[in-house]
Order: structure tokens, then sequence, then C-alpha cells
């Protein structure tokens, strides 16, 4: 099956290779689930907004499958030598798509008034920020505190959006009517949504880049159950199945329809990376034996290859592989259900019981926690399997009611956007689970982590995470699973769909249909 | 007569606010809360921002005070808003029920009177194989899971054959209009009000059959057999209108139901309609939608019961008297 899909996505690389001039015109037909609540992407971060919205508002940057910034909003930028000031130059004839000019105030309105206050994710990012300024109607300035090295990779359309200061300024954002009919400045426009059916985007024909996009409008099919999404593909309706739209075991079914390909690639940015979160504090979780012990005593060659369809990667540690300072050079947890033996016989495990909380996103979640519980039960680790929906699930783990419990986050790119959240000690409060919910308390590796965030070079921070990620390993704060590979299935005649680190996030700009 | 309705009337308004308080603690008694949801869903979010959320959402405020804000708003007509969709609940309701309200008045004309007649001609014809096929039917169909027989629908009519639409509410991007699109509409009705009918056919056959035998054993029978009544006369004056009662308890029943939707049929066929609204309220914790939706269904339950107890005046005139 790997080699088959591998096969699959090689022969769509060799045709992207070799495309011809893109087609104008036509309609994309593409599954969105769940519906999302709103689109207005400056006030909701979701992931089924951000796939609808990417398309309507944009960020400065965007981000190739290496992470290396391309202009999007921004046609160039300058990152003075102390790393404390950024100077971006915006293209001079962007348009929002009720007519009205983007400028630099747009900018600086986004990510200065409105996005510090609704924005979770990025107001600890702007934490680094000292001021924000336009000097003139195509220049913004942001200056730092103090360099942050992960600072040119907050400017992606989910991240930083912009968002228009004509309509916005002095309103109660929130309540705005103005919220369900999204302007941005993005290569399609909001047209309809039908609540509960579907959602159509329409073509800005005042884009700045010439010729883009190619499509006349974009279909978004809210279908909730996770068959019909697949009969919706098998019957035509739609051509576009975006990462995790069908259950796992109808993937390769699917795949092998005529004219399908698949593809990984367009999680990058993201580099979902999933885990169990061990409990540090209390039972063997507790004792770093016992969690070195789960790390052995799983087959994740099997989960991987079984349950997602060979896609994805073992994980080697707290870092994806796609993410900026990552390193393999670390302590290596095969499947060794003996050394796991002897570890829990060194630690004098009794026997007592663990709860597991999996994760209630559907079929492959559940399976991959009765994977575990068998591959825990056989060198003699009793599981309980304690289900729940996703509201207990949050709550549970917001208040440390459990002993291992599935989980995946994202990224972001950059260690210190996406992966010392869940690791320094700083981070250890209830009432959320983005941040170290385990409990795990190393000061070296909270200095670790502190120092190469605002380090200057690359190579300075590549040291300090690659120490970082070797003391992570040795203790197993948490148990890491794999690096997800969510993918995505279109018709080959689809060109163009996944060019960048987000996918199909923001990959309409360049999609065309082949006639 | 007006008495009566208002009297019902009167208690039917006791019996709902006790029926929303309950709710309200029902709900709030479950894991979790629509903060978390919102914020798990945004994929970060320290403490303070979740409770900032909360406070925004009134949810930081006393559990009883919360339950007294949202009753003075439904005893003024407001349903209250919903902070997830960003939209006041009355507007999302009243947006899915036309959907709603299609598939479910469809699938209970199919199954009424599909139901009804089945179970007349196989009383009719009480032994016979024709009576025995009509009646190993109405098991199958009552004893078929709605989610299993939804998906072989679909497999069937949608993907192997390709004679039906196999989800949705309408071909979206055809941009039909006039008869067009109501034909449309109507071919993506067919097998979700099929489904949907299916088990209530089932019962309406199985209720309908059983009570026309009871009654033809009756002594009015005999008498009308007896003086030499045309069989087709008794079947239909006397047999069946008696015979009628039980059906038209379980059609209160059935219709008091229409307005809630259907959870599984909706989701399967991805019709745009309320039960889904309820279900998705419920796993986001969508506290405001979510007693909306209870709220709207009650009270058409309590309606379509007294309805019922109105047509049994017409029905049986014994009542009417009483």
């Amino acid at each position: 099956m790997l080699k088959r899909l591998t096969t699959l996505a090689a022969a769509m690389l060799v045709s992207t290779a070799l495309h011809a001039e893109p087609v104008e015109g036509g309609r994309a037909n593409v599954v969105i689930q769940p519906e999302p609540p709103s689109l207005m992407m400056g006030l909701v971060q979701n992931g089924p907004t951000q796939m609808v919205a990417g398309q309507i508002y944009e960020g400065l940057l965007r981000y190739d499958e290496k992470l290396q910034p391309m202009p999007q909003l921004a046609k160039s930028w300058e990152v003075s030598e102390d790393g404390l000031t950024y100077t971006f130059k915006l293209h001079d004839n962007i348009k929002w798509h009720d007519g009205e000019p983007f400028t630099s105030a747009d900018v600086v309105f986004s990510a200065d008034v409105f996005l510090r206050e609704t924005h979770a994710r990025l107001r600890t990012s702007l934490e680094h920020v000292e001021s924000i300024t336009a000097p003139d109607d195509t220049t913004v300035v942001f200056k730092l505190k103090q360099p942050f090295g992960p600072f040119l990779g907050i400017f992606e359309a989910g991240t930083m959006p912009m968002v228009p200061k004509h309509i916005y300024e002095g309103t109660d954002y929130k309540n705005n009517p103005a919220n369900n009919t999204p302007i941005g400045t993005g290569p399609f426009k909001f047209t309809e949504w039908e609540k509960g059916s579907h959602i159509l985007l329409t073509k800005f024909e005042d884009y700045y880049e010439e010729g883009k996009p190619y499509l006349d409008e974009i279909y978004w099919h809210v279908i909730p159950d996770a068959a019909s999404r697949a009969v919706a593909y098998e019957t035509g309706v739609v051509d576009i199945l975006p990462g995790g739209s069908v259950e796992n075991f109808d993937v390769q079914r699917i795949a092998d329809m005529d004219n399908t390909c698949i593809t990984d690639k367009g999680w990058e940015y993201f580099g979902p990376l999933s885990w169990m979160w061990l409990n540090n504090r209390e039972g063997p979780t507790a004792d770093k034996r016992f969690r070195q012990a789960v790390m052995y005593a799983m087959d994740r060659n099997f989960a991987r290859d079984a349950l997602w369809n060979g896609l994805g990667k073992v994980a080697t540690g707290p870092v994806s592989s796609s993410t900026r300072f990552y390193t393999d050079d670390v302590n290596q947890y095969d499947y060794d259900p003996e050394k796991a033996k002897a570890l829990l016989d060194e630690m004098g495990y009794d026997g007592e019981t663990v709860r597991l909380l999996p994760l209630p996103y559907g079929e492959t979640w559940q399976r991959w926690a009765e994977a575990v519980k068998q591959n825990l039960g056989e060198v003699g680790i009793n599981v309980e399997i304690v289900s729940t929906d996703v509201a207990g699930w949050n709550q549970k783990l917001a208040e440390w009611d459990y002993d291992m419990a599935f989980t995946y986050l994202y990224q972001y790119g950059d260690p210190a956007l996406g992966v010392a959240r869940s690791y320094i000690s700083t981070n250890i409060a209830k009432g959320s689970q983005w941040n170290n919910v385990e409990g795990y308390e190393n000061t070296e590796v909270d200095a670790l982590f502190d120092k190469a965030a605002v380090a200057v070079t690359a190579e300075e921070r590549q040291t300090l995470y690659t120490e970082a990620q070797q003391k992570l390993v040795d203790d197993v704060p948490v148990a890491w699973l794999l690096e997800l590979g969510f993918p995505t299935i279109y018709r080959c005649n689809v060109k163009d769909l996944v060019t960048t680190a987000i996918g199909v996030n923001d990959g309409f700009k360049d999609a065309y249909i082949e006639k | 007569m007006l008495r009566f309705i208002l009297m019902r009337l009167g208690k039917a308004a006791i019996i709902l606010i006790a029926i929303l308080t309950l709710n309200f603690f029902l709900i709030h008694a479950a894991p979790g809360d629509p903060a978390a949801v919102m914020a798990g869903e945004a994929g970060a979010a320290d403490a303070k921002f979740i409770a900032q959320l909360r406070e925004q959402f009134g949810l930081d405020k006393p559990l009883l005070t919360q339950l007294g804000i949202y009753l003075k708003g439904v005893l003024q007509f407001d349903l209250g808003f919903s902070y997830r969709q960003q939209m006041p609940v009355a507007d999302l309701i009243l947006d899915r029920l036309p959907a709603t309200l299609l598939l479910t008045m469809t699938a209970f004309v199919i199954s009424l009177l599909l139901g009804t007649l089945a179970g007349v001609l196989a009383s009719a014809r009480v032994g016979k194989w024709s009576d025995t096929a009509i009646s190993t039917l109405a098991l199958l169909f009552y004893a078929t899971p709605l989610y299993w027989a939804a998906l072989m629908a679909v497999l069937l009519f949608s993907v192997y054959f390709n004679w039906l639409p196999g989800f949705g509410y309408e071909t979206v991007g055809a941009n039909y209009t006039g008869f067009r699109r109501a034909l449309d509409i109507g071919q993506h009705l067919i097998l979700p009000a099929t489904t949907l009918g299916l088990f209530f056919m089932a019962v309406y056959m199985r209720m309908t059959r059983a009570s026309m035998l009871e009654v033809s054993q009756l002594d009015f029978v005999k008498t009308a057999r007896a003086k030499g009544l045309k069989s087709s006369i008794i079947q239909r004056r006397h047999i069946f209108r008696n015979a009628m009662l039980p059906v038209v308890t379980l059609a209160g029943l059935q219709a008091g139901q229409l307005v809630g939707g259907a959870v599984l049929t909706e989701t399967v066929f991805a019709w745009p309609g309320i039960g889904r609204l309820m279900f998705e309220a419920l796993a986001q914790r969508d506290y405001n939608l979510l007693l909306g939706v209870f709220f709207v269904s009650a009270a058409m339950v309590l309606l379509f019961n007294l309805i019922t107890d109105i047509l049994y005046r017409f029905v049986d005139p014994r009542i009417r008297v009483a």
C-alpha cells in the first residue's frame, strides 16, 4: 500500500513538473467538514474556517514545502542584522473585495489592534513585538523587543490574516454584521452560504496577481457523514477530498479509482504530530522507566501501516521532521517488548490499571487506542479505555484527569511556536490543553527552549534545539506516536492544488482544471 | 371545546418551562463547555483566553442566574444567541425548518398512507401468502437499523444504479429554478424520506392490521354482517373507522417529532435540517442553540398531542360526548 501511494505521489510530482499552461475557468467541488462556524478568519481559527476562508483572506507571506517564505501581500521583505527590525514592502495595487484599496494601515490595524484582541495563538508571538508602524502606504515595519527566531514564520494567513480596517475599526468585532459577508484581499470572494448545504466562493476579478486565480468558482460541500463524503467523490459530486475527509479505511479504495491522485504534502507548516499525554504527576506514568516502557511496547509501524495506510512517519521525538530544527540524533525507541518488560520489572510495576483516553475524532483513533491497549497488555500493562466526546475530552485534559491520553497538535513550522509550549514548566496550568498538560518539569529543558527562541542565528538555534530534543527523548514526558499523514485526494486533472506548506488551505490561488 | 383547549394550553406552558429547566441542568451536567470547545477548535488558547470567552458568553455567572436569564428571554420569545455560529438561535432554527419539515412531513405521509393501506390489505387476507409477505416485510422494516438501511439505500440506488442522488437537498451549483428545482429537490427527497418512513410504515401496518382484526371480532360487526351489509361497507364504515383510533394516537406521536428533525437520516443524507443542527450543537456544547431546538421540538410534541386529542373527538363521537 505504502509503495502504491508513493508511486501515485511520484506520478503526481512528475505531472506537475511537466505541466502545461494553466487553463482558465471551471469550478472546483470540494468537501468541507465539519461546517465552519464562521468564515471571519480574524475571529475564528479552526481548521474548516481556515480551509475555506484561506481563499478569502491573506497574510503577508506564504511558505513553500521547506517552510521558506514566499511573497503574498508583501512582495519583498528585509530583516535587519540584529534580528530586531522586519520591513515588508507591499504590492501597490491590492484591493479589498469591496473595492477599497489595501494599504499598510490595514496591516497595522490587523496585527496591532484587531488580532491582538481576538487571536490567542498570535498574541503570544506578538508579545515579542515593540511596535508596528507604517512609514508609507506600502511599507510596514515590525520592531521587536528582542530577537525572536520564528518571527518570519508567523505571517501565514491562518496566523496573521489581514482584516479590513475600514470595516472593523471602532466596532464591536465579534458582533459586526460584516462577519457574515467576509471581505478579504484573497483570490476568491465570498458569494453564498447555505448553512448545512454549501458555501460558494467566486473569482475576485481585481486580484493583484495578473491572471490569477484560474478557477471561476469553488463550491464547498458540507457533508457530515464520512461514508457519504466517500460516496460524494465516487459519484462525481465532489472532486477534491482534503486531508481527513474520509475514514482511513476508505482511502485505498478511493485512491484506486480512475483519474484519482493522492498526496500527503501540504501539511508541512502544521506538522501534525500525535502523541499520548502521560501524566507525569502521579501513578505509574510518573516513573520515567514506565514511560520508556510504553515507548518500547508500542508497535508504531503497525499503527502507521494498518491504521494510517502507510502514510505519515514514526515520530522520533517532540519535533516533527517537517518543522525547522528537527533532529533524528536522539535515542530511538524501536518496538521491543522485551526491553519494555525489563524496564517494568526494574521499576517494580504492580499491574496498577492505567486509564487511556482515546481522541474522539472517529474510527481510526478509536482503533488506535485499542491497538495501543493490546500492545501494552502484551508487556503486562493493564489499560482501561475511557471514552468520551470532544467536549468531555477537552475537559479531562484541561483538568489533568487522565493517565494516558491521545492527542495531536500542530507545530507551525518552528519549535518556539508549536513545540516548547507542551514541555516548558512555566506553561503548567490547569484550564487549557495547549500547554504542558503532562506536568513535566526540567529546568535544563526550560533554559534551552528559552535561549533557542531568542537566539539570532539558525546555527545557534539548531544546537540548542538538538540538545533539548535529546533530553526530552530520554525523559519521555509524553509518548510520541506518528507524524500524521493526511492525504488529499483529488481528480488528477486538478493541477497545482497543493503547492505550499499549508496545501489546500491556500491552494486555490494556483489551482486549475485541465480540460 | 374552547375551554378544553385553553386549559390544555395552560398546562402545556407549565410543562414546557419544566422541560426547559430540566434540559438546562442536564446540558450543564455534561462535561465541557462551549468556550473550551471553541478554543479547542482554534488549536491554541491559554486559560486566560478561555476565561475571557466564558465571561463573554455569560458562563462565569452562577448556574441559577444563567437559568433565570435564559427563561426570562424565552418568556419574551427570545431564544438567545449562538456564540459559536454568531447568529440568533431563532434565525438558525427558522433557517433549517423548511428542509426538516419537507423531509419529515413526506416521511410522515408516506409511512401513514402506505402503512395503513398495507395493514388493511393484510387484515383482509389473514393467513394468505400476501398477508405473510406484508407482515414479514413490515417486521424487516421494523427491525432494520435506520443508519444501515440508509447506507444500503445510498449504495444501491446512488452508487450502484446511479438512479437517485445520495445526499444533499438539491444539486449544488446547478442553479435550477421553478419546476426544475422542485423536481430536483423531489429527487433528492426520495431516499431520505423513504428511509426515514420505513420504521413508522411498519408500525402503522402492524397496528392497523391488529386493530382491524380485533375490531372485526366485535359484536357490532357481527350485527352488521347479520343484517346483510356488504362486506366492503363493513370494512370501510364499521371496522376501519374504529380501528383507526390507535393509529391516530401513533400518528400524533410521530407528528410531534416532525420538527425535531431526524438526526441520523439528516446526517447520512447531508440533509440541512434541524436534527443535524441539534447534533452539532450537542457536540459543541452550544447551550443556547441546543436548548432552542429542544424548546421548539418539545413545544411541537405538546401541540400535536393536543391536536390528537381534538382529532379523537372527530374520529370517535363517544369521546366527544364523554
